[in-house]
């Protein structure tokens, strides 16, 4: 296996080179072709590597590359590590790259064909980017990933550079994460200075012979890194923004895969956060704010990317409330299914939004059910696993993460319980808006309006097949024991909760019963407000309604508390200290020598020749000099 | 000493001399561009050989020292070692490249522009080869007046004034850089002017603190760092744009260098009773630079501020005397010139394309030409030091020994890791994404020519920043002699 592994981001970046440095020449038909095959490739392989990593006998694999950093002390192999973990995530990232690969081939048919190749080059790269990401051996190749991907999302939420709006998404992501990489930088140095190395291995084996306040520190520092790449707070307002990239990007960057990379580094450092309980109760709690705030404010969204983006915040909280009640397994299979539901969705409302012309506000859709029969109903089976609604995929995940933050805390729980409902409240508000009641659009629009190519819908078939039964690998103890495939699978790499149930197993069903009942309510709450077909005038929102569509604010705070203390400084630096002060006092000196200069005047007659003169005169001096010396 | 052809350090000091004091007495401008042109690929072809064939193949020496002024006891000695490798490897690397980017007629008098760019190329090689103390002192003078030259000639239209600013600064800084060369001469006993001599002078604490004083101001004011700053974005924006990518490529790394050879190994005590401060000092002025990027509103002026930053990361890992900072700086002062060269060039090409500088009356120009706007992406994101880019690796090794000096100045020094995203970001956004305005209209992409040259420097981003190991290798030995002589303190 480990002499082919390396083709898996090898491809995707070949891939890039080529869409790259040909976008010129190369056609649209083959740029798409070379970009998706590319990819279709390294999911080929990933199976494989799938295959041989879940049989029997497998122990973890490292592949040495070549030495990246090897000196003063430091020993950093460029190396991959495939265990069961990074087999997984390879799956996922080949798998719904591939699809969203071939999706984009009809969905970015608009643009000229270098501008295509552009594009394709950029998915190319993020791939090979989140590829370095997951099958690191150590920390730094998963730093180079890691960047490596924040610099895929800048290019593609500033695709459409000539808009400044999308530029300033770009920007606003890109300086976001920044912030939360010096946090991983910083965990890197100090994982380093105690363990000397930076490999997986030593770090997590020599893990309990450090400090707990040491394993505390690395872990929070870890944290802030998570909490930028994921959209957590405070760290979470780009995701939204990042909504101005293509579609296909959201699905595959911003909901899918890179957003996760927070998931996954908790996930693979699970050794140290276990010995760090105050940091693990600090992503657990970071985690739910950040999945109830979001969910509070995709209620109010009319942005049909927006609700999505705020959900993948939402869903992202819950993850992290996951791990941080030691639940990894959990968080990981969460990963899984959201991956599939809501790459499902954003490809579907790339669908919608392909049929309605670049139309994103839900307000002027309405009545799409029958337009776009393909496109509803996977969008509808989206909606429903992400409700979490048995048997769909998002059911079962979320089930184990609010079991899982009931043993540790019920108001956890609790809390837990309210965002689920809310999801389910948003989601269907978003599905009726969109799907039922009567088409609001222009009629130009409705005249227009289309299903989407093959090409499109394929990627949503496969992907609403995933969302129904992709769950059914992490079947709860409840309903069979022995049933959970996926923690199983993953247990050599992160270990069982050693935290068993305390409830009872009749208690447990109950609790999912309510919870799934609830959920109801909420759908048939969503469906008596938003399904009829007449919604009346849209009033201005008022009140807590208010603060919720504008996001709690929470920008304009940033606005307050950040940038315009940041650019204060930048101007008082620039104009009072360093022009004022400093350049004063030095040119205060300049005008000193500069009135002696005058009494040397003569000396100083501009020509290149005179001083030429001069040098060489003095150089005579001193050799007559040395000579005087030697007498 | 002119049987110079059986080692590598004099050919690099005669070629580019020779070529410069022959450019004066060649008329056409196109002679004098070849002529360049042919001198500086011939330093680099020497530089090749002395990469091919080391010391140990007994093909050609690495090292020399030829009777110069007996009398006072200084020899004309050079040493192309690890440290020197690489500077001289940056040196005849961009001078070509400089060279070949000139548009004819751009200058006039063009023999004398490239005859006294040639000087530079051979005092700054010079400087970095020295072994003797007087040589050293000679070539830095050398490195530096015809740079003052090329200023006020061919510069901006307030170059008298940048120019006078840089020249005070400089000569102020000679003038300590000469004191303490001299002191240190007497101090030797044997009247010697010699390296190995200096370093093994046997000084008082007072003596070291005192003397650390003279030869820190001379190369904080070359590098520059905070407060000694304020000749630079001056200088930068009025000296000919060839003149702005030699000064900020190369001839700051004479003040890093200086700390290294210099500093460092002679005045220990007073190293180690200074670094906290002045890392202090540097760190924080590091910061302040990034912050003064962001309100810089001329693309030559936040290059100039976004260089203090860079470089003050540099002189404070050097300063915190740890393995990984001083490999990092090292490497870094190589990669450093190699992106802002790049940098430099891309900000010219809008200049002489649109005649403005002005981040605010650009944009658009990535709808007008793609080609210069991915290479101008590349050396931003290697500026800002993104992993598999060259800045990465040495920053990321600096950093580290920042951090076991003392963490929270690793995050102070952090803060301008996302600092840089910010200026660096809002300059490629405004300048080049977006509509196009008037000034940017009719803007064109850039000619093969400008592709080679951006080209070359794009591949070296990559090639240090995925595999350092052989750029690791050149320099470790010399390195490992510098923190050595501290692990034994």
């Amino acid at each position: 296996m480990s002499k082919f592994v390396f083709l898996i981001p090898l491809l995707p970046l070949i891939g890039f080179l080529i869409n790259g440095l040909g976008r010129n020449f190369l056609s649209k038909t083959l740029s798409g072709m070379i970009g998706s095959g590319v990819l279709v490739a390294s999911f080929v392989l990933s199976i494989l590597v799938f295959r041989e990593v879940s049989a029997a006998g497998f122990s973890t694999q490292i592949i040495n590359l070549f030495d990246f950093i090897k000196v003063a002390g430091l020993n950093i192999p460029f190396a991959f590590q495939i265990d069961q973990l990074s087999a997984l995530f390879l799956l996922i990232i080949t798998g719904i790259g591939s699809l969203i690969h071939i999706y984009s081939t009809a969905y970015m048919h608009e643009e000229s064909s270098p501008h295509f190749a552009r594009y394709f080059a950029y998915l190319n790269l993020f791939v090979f980017s989140m590829l370095l990401l997951v099958m690191g051996a150590n920390f730094i190749v998963m730093f180079i990933g890691w960047e490596g991907v924040g610099l895929c999302s800048y290019l593609l939420i500033g695709y459409w550079f000539g808009n400044n709006n999308y530029n300033n998404a770009a920007k606003k992501a890109f300086v976001m994460n920044r912030i939360g990489d010096l946090g991983f930088l910083l965990a890197i140095f100090w994982m380093l200075s105690q363990f000397g190395s930076i490999t997986y291995a030593d770090v997590f084996a020599k893990a309990s012979t450090a400090p707990v306040t040491v394993l505390t520190g690395i872990a929070i520092l870890l944290f802030i890194g998570a909490m930028g790449k994921s959209a957590q707070i405070p760290l979470f307002t780009w995701l939204p923004d990042a909504m101005a990239g293509p579609t296909p990007v959201s699905a595959l960057i911003h909901a899918a895969t890179m957003v996760t990379a927070g998931i996954y580094m908790i996930a693979r450092s699970n050794a140290i956060y276990s010995l760090a309980p105050v940091a693990q109760h600090l992503v657990a709690i970071v985690g739910l704010a950040t999945a109830l705030l979001a969910a509070t404010i995709a209620i109010k969204q009319n942005d049909i990317k927006k609700v999505l983006a705020y959900s993948t915040v939402s869903q992202l909280g819950l993850m992290f409330l996951a791990l941080g009640v030691g639940a990894y397994t959990s968080g990981v299979f969460h990963v899984m299914t959201h991956a599939f539901f809501k790459a499902l969705l954003f490809l579907g409302a790339g669908s919608v939004i392909h049929a309605m012309h670049h139309e994103q506000d839900i307000l002027k859709m309405g009545g799409l059910r029958s337009k776009l029969p393909i496109t509803h109903i996977t969008f509808l089976i989206g909606c429903i696993a992400i409700a979490g609604l048995p048997p769909f995929a998002g059911f079962f995940s979320k089930d184990e993460i609010l079991a899982a933050a009931h043993d540790m805390n019920p108001i956890y729980y609790v809390l837990g319980v309210i965002t689920s409902l809310m999801t389910a409240f948003y989601m269907f508000r978003l599905y009726f808006l969109t799907f039922s009641g009567s088409f609001r659009g222009t009629e130009e629009q409705a005249l227009h309006v289309h299903e989407s190519p093959f090409s499109m819908t394929f990627p949503l078939l496969i992907l609403a097949i995933l969302s129904i039964a992709g769950g059914w690998i992490g079947i709860p103890a409840v309903f069979a024991e022995n049933a959970h495939w996926l923690s199983n699978f993953l247990q050599p790499v992160v270990p069982e909760r050693h935290v068993h149930h305390h409830i009872p197993h009749n208690m447990e069903l109950m609790l999912m019963g309510v919870v799934v009942a609830l959920v109801l309510v909420m759908i048939v709450i969503a469906a008596k407000k938003f399904a009829k077909s007449d919604l009346g005038e849209p009033n201005e929102p008022t009140g807590f309604g208010k603060i919720l569509a504008n996001k709690w604010y929470v920008d304009e705070l940033y606005d307050f508390i950040v940038v315009k203390p940041v650019n204060f400084l930048a101007s008082f630096f620039s104009r009072v200290v360093d022009n004022s002060i400093i350049d004063g006092l030095v040119n205060g000196i300049g005008r000193g020598v500069q009135f002696s200069a005058r009494q040397m005047r003569l000396l100083q007659s501009g020509q290149i020749g005179s001083y030429v003169l001069i040098m060489t005169v003095s150089i005579i001096l001193f050799f007559i000099f040395q000579l005087l010396w030697k007498a | 000493m002119f049987a110079a052809f059986d080692n590598f350090p004099a050919l690099l000091i005669w070629l580019p001399l020779a070529g410069g004091l022959l450019s004066f007495f060649i008329k056409s401008d196109k002679g004098a561009k070849a002529n360049a042109m042919i001198f500086s690929l011939l330093s680099l072809g020497v530089m090749l050989g002395a990469l091919a064939y080391t010391e140990s193949k007994h093909f050609m020496l690495n090292q020399v020292s030829y009777v110069w002024l007996p009398g006072i006891g200084s020899s004309f000695g050079l040493i192309l070692d690890g440290l020197t490798r690489i500077l001289a490897l940056l040196t005849v690397i961009i001078f070509p490249i400089v060279f070949l980017l000139v548009p004819s007629g751009r200058y006039h008098h063009a023999n004398r522009f490239y005859g006294l760019m040639l000087l530079t190329q051979c005092g700054l090689l010079g400087v970095f080869m020295a072994t003797d103390a007087l040589v050293f002192y000679l070539f830095w003078e050398l490195a530096l007046i015809p740079v003052y030259f090329l200023s006020s000639t061919w510069g901006g239209e307030k170059r008298i004034r940048a120019t006078f600013k840089f020249f005070i600064y400089t000569f102020l800084g000679s003038l300590f850089l000469l004191l303490g060369i001299l002191y240190m001469y007497l101090k030797t006993g044997t009247g010697s002017f010699g390296l190995v001599a200096f370093y093994n002078v046997q000084l008082s604490e007072l003596e070291q603190f005192v003397l650390f004083g003279l030869f820190f101001i001379a190369f904080a004011i070359k590098m520059p760092i905070f407060p000694f700053h304020t000749w630079q974005p001056e200088a930068y924006e009025e000296a000919p744009t060839p003149v702005t990518m030699v000064l900020s490529g190369i001839m700051v790394k004479m003040g890093l260098f200086g700390v290294l050879r210099w500093l460092l190994p002679m005045f220990p005590l007073a190293v180690k009773a200074f670094n906290t401060p002045i890392i202090i000092v540097i760190v924080a002025g590091m910061v302040y630079a990034s912050f003064i990027a962001i309100y810089q509103d001329s693309i030559k002026r936040l290059i100039a501020y976004s260089s203090i930053a860079h470089i003050g990361l540099m002189a404070a890992g050097a300063f915190t005397l740890k393995d990984s900072a001083i490999h990092g700086m090292t490497l870094q002062m190589f990669s450093h010139g190699i992106n802002i060269v790049a940098l430099w060039i891309v900000a010219d090409l809008v200049e002489r394309q649109t005649g403005v500088t002005r981040i605010s009356q650009l944009g658009g120009i990535a709808k007008k030409a793609p080609t210069l706007t991915i290479f101008l992406v590349i050396a931003a994101f290697a500026n800002i030091a993104l992993p598999l880019t060259n800045a990465f690796v040495g920053e990321l090794m600096i950093f580290n020994g920042l951090f076991q000096f003392k963490p929270w100045i690793a995050a102070l020094a952090g803060l301008s890791i996302i600092l840089s995203a910010v200026y660096t970001l809002n300059m490629v956004k405004n300048v080049f994404y977006g509509e196009t305005v008037a000034a940017t209209a009719g803007f064109s992409d850039i000619n093969k020519v400008q592709v080679l040259a951006l080209g070359i420097l794009t591949a070296l981003i990559f090639v240090v920043g995925v595999y350092p190991d052989p750029f690791f290798k050149l320099i470790h030995e010399t390195v490992g002699l510098i923190v050595n002589k501290y692990v034994t303190i």
